[in-house]
């Protein structure tokens, strides 16, 4: 019994959280955009933007869902709701963190200990497939057909990389259980260096990582590889047709999807909570960001302009709340629990900027070059990599 | 600890549940919460105001279906590496053997459907079109 109230809150939790941080990521990534194009991005709805994720939702909630005249209503209906729901169930197998003891109740920071949570994960992923394909043929809309159909071809071309990219980390550590996965990866070489299975002998990871992000780029349909909704030749792809919630729908989708790729690949080839240095210096860190991070909310609230008045009040408690934080980090009952989150937290918002930076940056492919790049570059690489490790694994252990 | 099968799977069911009532509660609230106004030339599709020609639903390149099926020749491919890939500990050079030559046969498939320009995504340039119409003349 306990068990089921205490999965139950744990879902609750892990929804909530995963909605939140995929609302937020939409304004980190309108305000990393807007840096990189020296603008300020969202500024007017809280301080510095804060509630514009709030603002959107109110906006889309209150807009009119059009249902255009020959759209086929079943599938129209059915694309965004599979692809929110297939989002918010890809997270439930990944762990975030060790055993913790709640009112001492052991339990581990995941919703579900599957000992085959990656192929849970390639499962949903290739189902969800489906949402954007529906989507773009039941709009009955020209623009739509091309998006969804590209979306399509391009999803399954990357998820084989994708699949194949994810065998050789599995190579050296022989179990399909994320939780497993990260506990190999535990300790370090000559006292410094992480096994990260990026740095793991016999065979470093580093290529099959770069395949894994590429293909994961593509599988999210983020720039470079964003031809579904390409703006400037289909309007928006798949999604021409749809407003209101619908489109809210797909746009939670693709921002939850980015969240559970990058929690994968976090967890595959950076060694999932396991900290970079030893435990002795890595457990000072978190507590040490946060310090010089409220140092600097301070710095700021002494130096406020007369045009952000507010300035004066809200960097102070910031700078407190950040020294509240830092000064949890350094209880060891609770940092032992806490710590392993951090890690694991950083390391999937580190790659989770790298998707936002890459999409201030880079332009995108023509189809061809797409397509012709997955089937005659990236699946051959991939396949010798994995024979590479393969083989190494196989003499050196 | 969760040890029985059911155990394992209830919390994947359990968010099933909360992702579908999320997602009916986006899907649904479209309806209940925004203003309706209908007429005939907002419900035609969006074409950047120009009126639609024909129907949306027509046909489309055949490349896109020769992805699909090769999607599924390879992918069972990589969908044996999986349960290789656990026991590969116990197996080692021998599972490695079987596993390569197994590629090779794959990759094989793989190198004939490149030269036979499946992957080509490309327009074909003039001169190669105009033999295909004399060809086919």
């Amino acid at each position: 019994m306990e068990f089921f109230i205490i999965t139950g809150i744990k879902a609750a939790l892990v929804a909530f959280v995963l909605l939140t941080t995929a609302a937020y990521l939409v304004w980190i990534e309108r305000k990393v955009l807007a840096h990189i194009q020296l603008r300020v991005g969202p500024y007017r709805v809280g301080p510095h933007g804060l509630l514009q994720p709030l603002a959107d939702l109110i906006k889309l909630v209150t807009k009119e869902g059009v249902l255009p005249a020959q759209v086929n209503k079943f599938y129209y209906l059915l694309a965004p709701f599979l692809a929110v729901a297939l989002a918010l169930v890809s997270i439930s197998v990944i762990p975030f963190g060790k055993q913790v003891e709640v009112f001492g109740y052991k339990t581990y920071l995941e919703l579900a200990n599957v000992n085959l949570g990656i192929l849970v994960i390639l499962a949903i992923s290739s189902v969800s497939v489906y949402a954007v394909a529906l989507g773009g043929w039941a709009s009955n809309n020209k623009y739509a057909l091309l998006g969804g159909l590209r979306s399509s071809a391009q999803m399954i071309s990357y998820e084989l990389p994708l699949a194949l990219a994810i065998v050789s980390p599995l190579l050296m550590c022989n179990t399909l259980s994320l939780r497993e996965i990260a506990e190999a990866q535990a300790g370090f070489y000559f006292g410094l260096i992480p096994k990260w299975h990026i740095f793991q002998m016999p065979m470093p990871q580093l290529l099959a990582f770069i395949v894994f992000l590429i293909a994961g780029f593509a599988e999210t349909n983020r720039v470079p590889f964003d031809l579904p909704e390409a703006e400037n030749e289909l309007v928006a792809g798949f999604h021409t047709e749809y407003s209101s919630t619908n489109f809210a729908a797909f746009f939670t989708a693709e921002y939850c999807n980015m969240v559970t790729i990058s929690a994968v690949a976090t967890h595959l080839f950076l060694g999932g909570w396991n900290p970079p240095l030893p435990e002795v210096i890595s457990n000072w860190i978190p507590p040490a960001i946060f310090v010089g991070f409220s140092l600097l909310a301070f710095y700021h609230a002494t130096q406020t302009s007369p045009t952000r008045p507010w300035d004066k009040y809200t960097f102070p408690v910031l700078g407190v709340v950040l020294l509240g934080l830092a000064g949890i980090f350094t209880l060891p009952l609770l940092r032992d629990a806490l710590t392993p989150l951090f890690w694991f937290a950083a390391k999937t918002g580190a790659i989770l900027f790298l998707f936002i930076w890459v999409r201030g940056t880079l332009p995108r492919f023509r189809y061809d070059q797409l397509m012709k790049f997955t089937w005659t570059f990236l699946f051959p690489v991939s396949v010798v990599q994995l024979l590479a490790t393969g083989i190494l694994v196989a003499i050196v252990n | 600890m969760p040890s029985t099968y059911p155990e394992q799977y209830f919390p994947i069911l359990l968010q099933v549940l909360l992702g579908v009532v999320v997602a009916a509660a986006l899907v649904g609230l479209s309806f209940l919460v925004g203003k309706r106004v209908k007429n005939k030339v907002k419900d035609t599709p969006y074409e950047c105001g120009v009126n639609p020609i024909g129907s949306a639903k027509e046909r489309f390149s055949v490349k896109f279906y020769l992805v699909a099926m090769l999607f599924i020749l390879f992918d069972i491919e990589a969908i044996f590496l999986y349960p290789w890939a656990v026991v590969y500990r116990d197996l080692k050079l021998f599972a490695f053997i079987e596993m390569f030559l197994f590629i090779i046969l794959i990759l094989s498939g793989f190198f004939y459907i490149w030269k036979k320009g499946v992957l080509d995504w490309q327009l074909e340039d003039e001169q190669t079109f105009q033999q295909k119409k004399q060809v086919l003349k």
